[in-house]
């Protein structure tokens, strides 16, 4: 549309002055018409014909045959999915161009006056050249859940497993049923369902360890013996390779969890603590009389710290946008450097003598003097990010696609991705334009302010 | 089908553009079979689309290569990509449709026989069909009486695949039941590997165990009804299989990485997590296609990895959930009577026997002997498909409109995703469910 705008007033330039400057003027009418029909007939066939099928399109059902008026704006405006895709949509203009335009301004200006700026420029700018699916695959991965795979979650587990002991039997649980001597204590440890008294000895089978992740020093577990004044007891392993042991007894190949943390509880109190031994005995010497509960707590168990759940649904969004700003930081930081570059120096060395600090120098002087530039780049990404779908396609996992959808996403769903109901797509595919317009509008005026 | 999400088959259409207008002239629309032997159809040449890609591929064309040999009709096979519905449709329009369309889906053979597209197979096809088919087979062939497709290629998706290792650690031996299944899969999990691996990151391994449990526990003939939307999700047989494979959701422990780990696993790591390297599951729960993953990990079928059949449910029938390629003739094809015989060709044993040497293919003829299968595995699959007859029902996901049964992010794999996520309530996830499928189902 821009091209015609700018197209036209030559033709119009001459003026009427007298017949045969009329006649010239017509003449020079019929000469830009005929140059401008070639791009009238592609931007007729190419951009108008599509436009003009799809609002027609939008008036019919799936099928294409029933006339349905405006039923599939009805359907589009309290469908769940589709107004999560437009609240998303939103999301994204709100916050996508301003931060680009953001970053992108800081990086130009830190690095205007630095001697290896076009080096930094071109690595920056370089992910403009990667694909978006290429892109896409790439920061799946590197979202991975699993840190073995995921390159953010490997920082993130290490980082925590620095700061925090890992258990030693990470997932092992009680033994449940049949012979079982633990229960849980709602808090992920494990406390005896029975009482015990000094004197007396206590079996505590644990299931859920595979026999290869023991530790090196584990042996076949013995029974605890019996002493005057103390409990004691064994922590074990209650599984035999091959099956076959008797659930809740210290069986012959059954070994002993040595390093189990056991404590000693009285009506909830710890009285005293113990490590058990390499056949997974423990004792507690010198208890008074009365009635105890002896304890796993949960630290022996702690299922490993699994990192952050970055593809999760409430974290997706913001992991694709973060996708997208690494793309396209690019695009802003040369746009906005090519401005600071052409920016007249002599205005800023004024204000630099006229004492003004640079962040002055930044709000009053920069920042106004690259408003056009700046306006460029934000309506450029605001059109841009409307139309994501590539990178929301690709890295939102099935279970989450919904949660990340954006109406070019959902426009291409309902239409071909297993919807098939192209009158549906053709609405949002009007939706989509009718929000786009405004920036387009604004983009127009631009050309055409800065071509008079 | 191995790759349910791909992208959109873009690449695949402009790739088409390639394909054969090298018919010959005089077009003989004679419609009645051609194929006599020999040289019969000297100088025809029928065109083949199908989805097939690499191996499959080539053992197919070795099929055709039978075809020509009997004939003397050349072939020419065209790869659709996954997106066969789609591919067909714009090649229709284009004035260059294939004679011959091997379709993956019983719920496209539909949309190609509602579209008016198909050309219905002869009578010399339907007496071979009859006679070495199990009825269910021809039924799903057939659109509003009319036999359309041949299904020349089966899958079996009720397999359980296990590990031999795991089992022999925990002691446990393949169980014949659901419920034995359950409480071999706690002693699993007790000798410290998870039971069950599940794929749930994509949504169809989920609507899978959902089928086998439904199938087995309902019995077919609620099966059928559900496929067909006759009978409401939030019908009591519904619930109550639900319900048994919420049972089983709940038990964190049961699943590798838990409920949240199932979510963020897709298949192939899924089954990675019971044959890869460092496992984490005895079994997982898939479809014969399994054993391209196993093949994949350098794992070896049928001592690396096994399988059992599927587990009856609650005293019912073992379940036996299958699907197939069939074939199809087009209307706007070129050469329809070759395209006939080629069809009739694929009825015979001999076609099949050529693929069932070559490995990785089962046939639902009942002619087709089982020592042409070279696999024990194979075998063994094709076994339970032939006997299990009239038992065989198709993945109901795939019968259901796309929206509903075949769509990554919404309809049954969203809905049985996030009854993944929260299992605790059957009778609500069925309403979900109902109110998914009646919108996909009057569209």
């Amino acid at each position: 549309m821009a091209t015609l705008q700018t197209a036209l007033p030559p033709a119009r330039a001459g003026g009427p002055h007298g017949t045969g400057a009329r006649r010239r003027s017509r003449r020079a009418k019929i000469t830009a018409a005929v140059f401008a029909l070639p791009a009238l007939v592609l931007l007729g066939a190419l951009v108008g014909y599509p436009i003009v099928y799809s609002v027609i399109r939008s008036l019919f059902d799936a099928k294409g045959h029933r006339f349905v008026g405006l039923d599939n704006y009805q359907t589009l405006f309290s469908d769940h999915a589709t107004l999560i895709a437009l609240r998303n949509t939103m999301v994204w203009v709100l916050v996508v161009p301003a931060l680009l335009t953001g970053i992108g301004l800081v990086l130009a200006v830190l690095t205007d006056r630095v001697r290896w700026k076009t080096a930094f420029k071109l690595v920056i700018f370089m992910p403009m050249a990667v694909s978006f699916l290429a892109a896409g695959i790439t920061f799946r991965l590197v979202y991975d859940q699993d840190p073995d795979r995921g390159v953010l979650n490997a920082v993130a587990v290490s980082v925590h497993d620095a700061f925090h002991d890992s258990a030693s039997y990470p997932g092992a649980r009680a033994r449940q049923g049949a012979g079982a001597t633990l229960q849980g204590d709602g808090h992920g440890g494990f406390a005896t369902s029975a009482a015990t008294s000094p004197g007396s000895t206590v079996s505590l089978g644990m299931v859920g360890i595979l026999p290869a992740k023991l530790p090196k020093d584990s042996v076949q577990a013995a029974p605890a013996a019996a002493r005057p004044g103390s409990v004691s007891g064994t922590v074990f392993l209650d599984f035999r390779p091959g099956g076959g042991g008797r659930p809740g007894q210290v069986d012959p190949g059954e070994r002993g969890l040595p390093g189990v943390h056991v404590r000693l509880e009285k009506d909830g109190h710890t009285v005293a603590k113990a490590t058990s031994g390499p056949d997974g005995t423990f004792r507690f010497a010198k208890v008074p009389d009365g009635s105890y509960q002896v304890a796993l707590p949960k630290s022996n168990f702690a299922t490993a710290y699994s990192g952050i759940s970055w593809l999760g649904p409430g974290l997706v969004t913001p992991a694709i946008m973060a996708a997208y700003l690494w793309v396209w930081t690019g695009f802003a930081l040369v746009l906005i450097g090519a401005g600071l570059a052409a920016l007249p120096r002599e205005v800023l060395e004024a204000a630099r003598m006229d004492g003004a600090t640079e962040w002055q120098t930044f709000r009053r002087i920069t920042v106004p003097l690259l408003a056009p530039v700046l306006s460029v780049v934000f309506v450029t990404l605001v059109i841009n990010v409307m139309k994501v779908f590539d990178l929301v396609y690709i890295i939102a996992p099935g279970p989450v696609q919904q949660n990340a959808n954006v109406l070019a996403l959902q426009m291409w769903l309902v239409s071909f991705g297993g919807g098939n109901n192209q009158g549906l797509g053709s609405a949002i595919g009007v939706v989509l334009l009718l929000l786009v317009v405004p920036a387009m509008v604004l983009n127009i005026r631009r050309f055409r302010r800065s071509g008079s | 089908m191995r790759v349910r999400h791909t992208l959109p088959a873009a690449i695949a259409v402009a790739g088409l553009a390639l394909t054969a207008t090298a018919c010959g002239g005089g077009s003989s629309d004679s419609g009645s079979s051609a194929a006599k032997g020999g040289q019969s159809l000297k100088g025809h040449t029928v065109t083949v689309a199908g989805v097939w890609t690499g191996e499959e591929q080539a053992s197919f064309k070795k099929v055709l290569q039978g075809f020509t040999d009997a004939t003397g009709a050349k072939t020419d096979f065209v790869s659709t990509g996954d997106n066969v519905s789609t591919v067909i449709g714009s090649k229709i329009a284009g004035g260059d449709a294939p004679d011959v369309v091997m379709v993956p889906q019983v719920g496209v053979v539909q949309q190609f026989a509602g579209n008016g597209w198909l050309q219905p197979l002869s009578s010399a096809v339907d007496a071979e069909v009859t006679q070495n088919y199990a009825p269910v087979w021809k039924n799903y062939g057939t659109v509003k009486g009319q036999l359309y497709a041949l299904y020349f290629k089966a899958s079996d998706k009720s397999t359980v695949w296990y590990s031999p290792t795991a089992f022999a650690n925990a002691g446990v031996t393949p169980p014949t039941t659901y419920a034995q299944m359950m409480t071999d899969a706690k002693t699993i999990s007790d000798s410290g590997l998870a039971a069950f691996s599940i794929g749930g990151q994509d949504g169809w391994p989920l609507t899978d165990w959902f089928e086998n449990i439904y199938l087995s526990q309902a019995g077919p003939d609620n099966y059928d009804k559900l496929a067909k939307h006759q009978i409401k999700w939030t019908d009591p047989t519904v619930v109550k299989a639900l319900t048994t494979l919420g049972d089983f959701f709940k038990q964190d422990d049961l699943i590798a990485g838990g409920r949240k780990g199932a979510l963020a696993t897709d298949f192939p790591t899924s089954v990675e997590q019971v044959f890869g390297d460092s496992p984490k599951a005895g079994m997982t729960y898939e479809g014969d296609f399994v054993s391209g993953n196993v093949q994949a990990l350098h794992k070896k079928v049928g001592t690396d990895a096994k399988f059992f059949p599927f587990p009856a449910v609650d005293g019912g029938q073992a379940p036996v959930v299958g699907g197939g390629d069939a074939a199809v003739v087009l209307n706007k094809g070129k050469d329809k009577a070759a395209g006939m015989a080629l069809v009739k060709y694929l009825a015979s044993p001999q076609a099949a026997a050529i693929w069932a040497k070559a490995g990785g293919f089962i046939s639902p003829n009942k002619a087709v002997p089982l020592t042409d299968y070279t696999d024990p595995t194979l075998r063994e699959t094709a076994k339970s498909i032939v006997d299990a007859g009239n038992g065989v029902r198709f993945d109901m996901s795939d019968q259901a409109p796309a929206a509903f049964g075949g769509t990554a992010g919404t309809g049954e794999w969203k809905i049985l995703q996030d009854f993944l996520r929260d299992p605790s309530n059957p009778a609500k996830t069925a309403q979900t469910l109902e109110s998914a499928a009646a919108k996909a189902y009057q569209g």
